[in-house]
């Protein structure tokens, strides 16, 4: 569409917002494939037509990368695909990843003027269709790599944190080396986002992308194992820390280590990393079928929920202690879940597991809560209600409230400073530790966060290891 | 890839390979651990480096085949290749001249007792060694045992070898005979033998380790598969052991637990005995 067809001002505001078009929620509520279909070109040049192209463009405001918005939704308005992948590539190195999982509801789209009268526009599914017609196209283009420097830098963990400043190191001209602990790149996006919602051939793609720009990636490299940071930095001028929130919390009640309790991450590790869903073509188990209840209320919840149906739960229900508003989830994953069945529990809180005598899970004791004063988050503070105890008949509890930062590296680094809860004290602006040489970024840094956040301070800690690299100076 | 240099077969379903992993034959200390996965569709599951070669890069792995994982291994030849190694994993062993230590070994947990015996005794320690197994065919690795204790004792269930009984009777016995004065204990093997080596040494208050061997995915800390309670408290076996104090660990916990897959274990290993063999 060239400029002149596009609808004014007036009449954009008034087009409705274009649905994305989905597996039916019986259906895909048993198979592990993606639930949407992606924008075809068609609607994505009808959505993006929707755009103000705003003077001062809130929306990117929202965007934690600060992805130019209007330019590349513009692009693709006029159907210049190619020019639009590269306008988002600029800021955003993995568009397919982000535009699938970012709580865009929370974020950009929170800010675009559109929303204010009708529905914001669609920037996640826009920016994910450019990303999907890049691939598609069989003609990835890899950024501009700067002349090589000879200085080496050493990424720990190849999550979306470690990916971006491997990628921005890489095209400063750095040899760039990426340790991993576990045998598949990729972090959350690989052993806890399922593949209904992530495809893994998706994450793989932008990582072959790293590799085409000479980042080296070493698997099953365990840091404060294999080598500590010290023994790194004998060979690296550079270190980043990227390993993630990847220790599981649980609710320390009774019955906690019942068989069949999971953590979330167990779960989700069984299932998607290793597989297990296809099992017996993958070696690794995990129950099936049964009544499921998933304890929380945030993503890791909603795909542990979400796994369980396709794994052929009869019945799974979502124990969350506060209400529906205050779910950190991303509001599609609720829709979806929903849609497919879930069973929600609000304002319930577990008390107690049941086992058998050998040791099974066979219930679920929880208590009725009802919300208080709002507390330190500003969310009103669940409070149980006495004498509203009750049952639910289970096999498998999933513990999905959230975790806290991997230790390994601290445990083996005692000059490097970590707060109270064991987060990694970095520069917000800079990623820099105590540690002269060591930068830190991701959920290892700000606690369990978003992909989006974890790039953005993967690309703040690149800008600033470019740097240090060249000035030399701490 | 990590590609078996050597692979034999040490007793019924007890295989010993030699694997090139130079980082980790490196760095690996007594007491620590790998977890491999074979091939893409394979499981992870830890094994214990039972030794380590530096100079050659190889660390080398004694296991028994007990499911489908053990079963695909052991099918490997000299010149085959495992997909994945991670380690060295798990908090290597206290090792200190505690004076006089006991090591009592069971099954194919002596595999993972000789690295603990060989550096206890390099450590200045007077090592005395219990071995047990079922019957005198079961035995491994004792030659090598033997080369790092000042004695061993022997014991088979059916007498076949050794004295008559269980490595508890004759760890009671030699704990008397020393008038107690034994300072440490370590013990590896199956659950119920630790549990019953904690049971004896519990009245003598002699400071006892065991060696866990809960089921692991990751082995680093990140899934929680592999706890355990110890003192009452949950403890993470890949990250905060493997070894705890005998005395305190949960030993009915960690064997319930153990049984978690049988139904599915039992299917992939009947379907991979349908075209395969154990080699003999
Ligand atoms: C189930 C689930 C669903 C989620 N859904 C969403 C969503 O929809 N949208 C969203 O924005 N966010 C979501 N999140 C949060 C998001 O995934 C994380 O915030 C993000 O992945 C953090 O990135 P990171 O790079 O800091 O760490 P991670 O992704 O955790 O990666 C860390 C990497 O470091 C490796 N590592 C750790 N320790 C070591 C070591 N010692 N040596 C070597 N390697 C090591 C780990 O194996 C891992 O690969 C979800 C999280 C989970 C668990
Ligand atoms: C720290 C540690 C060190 C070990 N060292 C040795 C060793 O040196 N030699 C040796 O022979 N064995 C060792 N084991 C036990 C070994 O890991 C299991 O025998 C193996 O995983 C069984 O896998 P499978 O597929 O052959 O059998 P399966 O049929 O899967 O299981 C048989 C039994 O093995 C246990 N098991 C199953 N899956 C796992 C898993 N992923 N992790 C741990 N245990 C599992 C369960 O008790 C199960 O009932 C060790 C275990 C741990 C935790
Ligand atoms: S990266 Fe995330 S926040 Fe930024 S524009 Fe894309 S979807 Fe929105
Ligand atoms: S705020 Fe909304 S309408 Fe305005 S430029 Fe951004 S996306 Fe377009
Ligand atoms: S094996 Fe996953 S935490 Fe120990």
């Amino acid at each position: 569409m060239s400029e002149k067809e596009r609808p004014s001002k007036a009449e954009r505001m008034k087009m409705p917002r274009q649905p994305m078009p989905e597996q039916d929620p019986g259906e895909r509520a048993r198979n592990f494939k993606e639930v949407p279909y992606g924008y075809s070109p068609e609607t994505a040049m009808l959505e993006a037509s929707r755009c103000l192209e705003c003077k001062k463009p809130t929306c990117m405001e929202g965007c934690p990368v600060g992805i130019d918005i209007p330019s590349f939704v513009n692009l693709v308005a006029e159907g210049d695909f190619r020019g639009a992948v590269r306008k988002i590539k600029e800021t955003n190195m993995l568009p397919a990843i982000c535009g699938r999982v970012c709580p865009q509801e929370t974020q950009c789209e929170a800010k675009c003027l559109l929303g204010k009268k009708s529905d914001p526009l669609a920037i996640g599914r826009l920016e994910r269709f450019c990303a999907d017609w890049e691939r598609a196209s069989g003609q990835v283009e890899l950024p501009d790599i700067k002349p090589a420097t000879g200085k080496k830098v050493a990424v720990v963990g190849a999550g979306p944190a470690g990916l971006t400043v491997a990628i921005d190191c890489a095209r400063a001209g750095h040899h760039v080396e990426i340790f991993e602990a576990l045998h598949k790149p990729g972090g959350v996006l690989s052993y806890g986002i399922p593949e209904f919602r992530l495809p893994k051939a998706i994450v793989g793609a932008e990582v072959k992308n790293a590799e085409n720009m000479g980042v080296q990636i070493h698997y099953n490299y365990v840091i404060g194992k294999t080598d500590t940071l010290d023994e790194l930095l004998e060979d690296f001028d550079a270190v980043f820390l990227g390993t993630g929130a990847g220790l599981p919390l649980f609710l320390h009640i009774p019955g906690e280590n019942f068989i069949g309790v999971f953590s979330a991450n167990e779960y989700l590790t069984r299932s998607n990393l290793m597989k297990a869903y296809d099992f017996p073509n993958y070696d690794t188990p995990i129950p099936r079928g049964g009544c499921v209840a998933v304890v929380g209320g945030g993503n890791v919840a909603m795909d542990s929920a979400r796994t369980a149906l396709r794994l052929g739960a009869e019945k799974v229900m979502l124990v969350y202690r506060r209400s529906r508003n205050e779910m950190p989830a991303r509001a599609e994953e609720v829709h979806h879940a929903e849609e497919e069945g879930v069973d929600f529990h609000l304002l319930t809180n577990p008390k107690r597991v049941i086992g058998n005598e050998k040791g099974w899970v066979t219930g679920l004791e929880c208590i009725k809560m009802e919300l208080g004063e709002p507390d330190a988050s500003g969310r009103r503070r669940p409070i149980p209600i006495q004498g509203s105890e009750f049952e639910m008949a289970v096999n498998t509890v999933v513990i999905a409230i959230g975790n806290s930062p991997n230790p390994l590296v601290p445990q083996t680094t005692p000059d490097l400073k970590v707060s109270k809860w064991g987060n990694i004290l970095a520069d917000e602006a800079t990623g820099r530790t105590s540690k002269r040489g060591v930068f830190a970024g991701g959920d290892i840094v700000t606690g369990a966060a978003t992909v989006i956040l974890a790039m953005g301070a993967g690309r703040n800690a690149a800008a600033s290891i470019n740097e240090y690299l060249e000035t030399g100076e701490w | 890839m990590h590609e078996i240099v050597k692979a034999s077969k040490i007793g019924p379903d007890v295989f010993h390979f030699e694997v090139i992993a130079p980082k980790i034959a490196r760095k690996r200390k007594a007491g620590q651990f790998v977890v491999l996965r074979i091939n893409e569709t394979g499981e992870r599951i830890p094994l214990t480096i039972a030794g380590a070669d530096p100079g050659q890069g190889t660390i080398t792995l004694v296991f028994q085949v007990v499911g489908k994982t053990t079963a695909a291994l052991s099918a490997l030849k000299e010149g085959d290749s495992i997909q994945d190694i991670a380690g060295p994993l798990g908090k290597p062993t206290h090792i200190d001249n505690f004076g006089t230590t006991i090591c009592v070994g069971g099954g194919i947990g002596i595999a993972p007792l000789y690295p603990i015996a060989q550096a206890l005794k390099n450590a200045g320690n007077r090592v005395l060694t219990v071995l047990g197994a079922r019957t005198k065919d079961l035995f491994i690795m004792e030659e090598q045992m033997r080369r790092v204790s000042h004695e061993v004792r022997i014991c088979t269930d059916d007498g076949s070898y050794g004295t008559k009984g269980l490595v508890t009777n004759v760890l009671d016995e030699w704990i008397k005979e020393l008038d107690n004065k034994v300072d440490f204990v370590m013990a590896i093997g199956p659950p119920i033998m630790m549990k019953f080596v904690a049971k004896t040494t519990l009245p003598y208050g002699i400071k006892t380790l065991v060696s866990l061997n809960s089921i692991m995915v990751d082995g680093t800390g990140m899934c929680g598969c592999c706890r355990v309670s110890v003192g009452g408290e949950t403890k993470f076996v890949c990250v905060d052991g493997p070894e705890f104090d005998a005395h305190k660990v949960d030993f009915e916990l960690l064997m319930q637990r153990l049984q978690a897959y049988k139904e599915q274990e039992n299917q992939a290993m009947e379907i991979w005995r349908s075209n395969h063999e154990i080699p003999a």
